[in-house]
């Protein structure tokens, strides 16, 4: 797996790492041109939950109870709600809050299951069987009940969901990281740390987590768009983000299935933004995963 | 393989016993419980001796340790006890339930296998072609798309194009199969896309694997058909991490339809759950997680022993 030799990179001048870097991402467009594809989508979902505070033709809090339930039209380029609320600048300020979820979640459940994997492989023995039955237990606990759990006891609301779904992302990512730390141990640089002395959390941070970067990374983007989608049905049954902040799952809850039949709209485009969000983040996945290690599978 | 057997099933108790633990205590964190709830709506001064009286009757003044042998020794002789919201026996209401959820399960399972396996096998023969682009397109789709909206666009393509909506009352498939399946289709149809999606994937990938190992490379120099070589030779080395994705997602479809559930308006297990945490009804809870969490143990344990059965390696170790 993803061990590479030591790249002597000191002395390469700045410019031509910089090129070396360039002529990777264009290979990689190249190569993997669906992969490509997903990247720009994401970016630009990035980029409009930055934005969305200016790009957005209407605050997405604004009710107008003269314009409920408008069809789409030049005025509200995809309608309105039960609120009067535009639609459109409800999906732009959706994604804001889809990013903030799928990339905390992803970042801190990736790392922290990376770092107890990691670690469960290094000390093998008693050590990691006990953190492998832990992790067990957590996988066989069922998510809707942790989250269920967790809101209750917190509240809904953003850090509260970002936490529902980051704690069963940790099991997942220590099983994949330990599966590929495990080779990692056996390798020599691990023993030559070893018997220069060095302390555990040294060798596991220094020298073995670098190495389990590929899977990391593959995990990374996997766990984005799971996130965002978890985070949709969370809003949906209620249990997440609260109203009245802008998210997809929350714009298909309630009025929006009641009123299905006379304002389409409302249910049908949160769930394109979802699907295309989610959709983008697999398909850079995806190639990511092609281009960094073939071999690796799934999650 | 007795032994190995025997390994395994003995390592399901503790595995079973922690998650025991680990709800008993959780619900308990969770503020409120079912008295104050129950109360909570009759009168905004319920009576604190009233309270004292349901708790009593419920078990619930008992300390923690207490409740906790009770229910165990309860566990012991598969005695569930009742509902604490509904006072009905734990069997009684998850029974009904469960029908449900397991016909929905299977239906999702057979969408997802009658999709997955035909179009795996087609994207990994035509490998990097436009075949492969579009199979790999659809399922990944299939995963970007939550199955519950998926489910509301059903409805609202078969409400404006057919103006017929499917059934929303539950009919037991023995009592009218047409009815049935004319509710349960379209969940099974949302359901299963999205699980078909990790599936095909999944087949796609083992099957380019197998395809470059020596034996297919022999069968082919011996000039066997390329038919038997699919089907016998590669198709069925391939199946056995595809068999485990489906039986792991079989396990989650169990308990884990909550969403889905709410749009089609099924009772399933799923909204069971969703139900006796908001009312803290401690021993339903206890039962259903329990429950969720067995039968994801004993499918990932029927799994490991197909492993071991086909692949004696795994067993001797």
């Amino acid at each position: 797996m993803a061990v590479r030799p030591v790249e002597v990179v000191a002395d390469v001048p700045e410019a031509r790492r910089r090129s070396r870097w360039w002529a990777a991402v264009r290979d990689f467009c190249r190569r993997r041109p669906l992969g490509a594809i997903g990247a720009v989508v994401v970016a630009l979902n990035i980029v409009v939950g930055l934005t969305a505070n200016v790009i957005s033709p209407y605050d997405p809090l604004a009710t107008d109870y003269g314009a409920m339930l408008a069809r789409p039209s030049m005025a509200h380029w995809l309608g309105t709600d039960a609120f009067g609320r535009d639609v459109l600048s409800r999906i732009l300020y959706g994604s804001r809050t889809a990013m903030i979820v799928g990339f905390a979640c992803a970042f801190v459940g990736a790392t922290v299951g990376a770092v107890i994997g990691v670690a469960s492989a290094y000390f093998a023995g008693k050590i990691d069987l006990l953190i492998q039955r832990v992790m067990d237990i957590f996988l066989a606990f069922p998510l809707i009940i942790l989250a269920l759990a967790v809101v209750s006891i917190l509240g809904t609301g953003m850090t509260n969901v970002i936490m529902a779904i980051t704690i069963p992302m940790i099991p997942r990512a220590a099983l994949v990281t330990r599966s590929s730390a495990l080779a990692i141990r056996e390798m020599p640089y691990v023993d030559a740390a070893r018997a220069a002395g060095f302390r555990h959390v040294r060798i596991i941070m220094r020298h073995m987590l670098p190495n389990v970067m590929a899977p990391y990374l593959i995990m990374l983007t996997a766990f984005l768009g799971q996130a965002i989608l978890l985070e949709a049905s969370l809003s949906f049954l209620g249990l997440g983000v609260s109203e009245p902040t802008a998210a997809w799952g929350l714009m298909l809850r309630g009025a929006a299935v009641q009123f299905a039949e006379t304002a389409p709209w409302m249910a049908i485009f949160p769930g394109l933004a979802i699907s295309l969000a989610v959709f983008a983040f697999n398909l850079f996945g995806d190639s990511l995963r092609d281009a960094l290690d073939p071999r690796l599978r799934t999650l | 393989m007795l032994k190995y057997i025997l390994k395994r099933v003995l390592l399901m108790i503790p595995t079973l016993l922690s998650v025991a633990v680990l709800v008993f205590f959780l619900m308990r964190i969770v503020p409120g419980d079912i008295v104050e709830l129950r109360f909570a709506g009759e009168s905004a001064f319920a009576q604190k001796e009233n309270l004292d009286k349901e708790r009593a009757r419920l078990g619930l003044d008992q300390p923690l340790w207490k409740q906790f042998v009770t229910w165990m020794w309860g566990l012991l002789r598969f005695d569930f006890g009742s509902s604490m919201w509904t006072g009905a026996p734990i069997t009684e209401e998850i029974r009904l339930r469960f029908a449900l959820s397991l016909q929905l399960a299977i239906m999702a399972t057979v969408v997802a296998v009658v999709l997955a396996i035909p179009l795996g096998v087609l994207a990994a023969l035509k490998q990097d072609t436009w075949v492969d682009y579009a199979v790999r397109i659809f399922s990944i789709a299939g995963l970007a798309t939550p199955s519950f909206w998926l489910g509301i666009v059903f409805i609202l393509l078969l409400l404006i194009v057919f103006k017929w909506l499917p059934p929303m009352v539950y009919t037991p498939f023995w009592v009218n199969p047409v009815q049935n399946l004319a509710q349960l289709i379209w969940p099974a149809l949302a359901v299963g896309y999205r699980y078909s999606a990790v599936a095909t994937r999944m087949t796609r990938s083992a099957m380019l694997e197998v395809l470059r190992e020596d034996y297919i490379r022999t069968a082919r120099a011996k000039g066997l058909w390329q038919k038997l070589i699919l089907s016998r030779h590669a198709l069925k080395n391939a199946m056995l991490p595809v068999l485990t994705v489906i039986a792991l997602e079989f396990a989650f479809l169990m308990g884990g339809l909550v969403v889905t559930e709410q749009v089609f308006n099924l009772n399933g297990l799923g909204l069971l759950f969703v139900e006796s945490v908001a009312h803290r009804d401690y021993t339903l809870t206890q039962a259903l997680v329990l429950l969720v969490a067995f039968i994801f143990i004993i499918v990932n344990f029927f799994v490991d022993l197909t492993y071991a059965w086909l692949d004696p390696r795994i067993r001797l170790r």
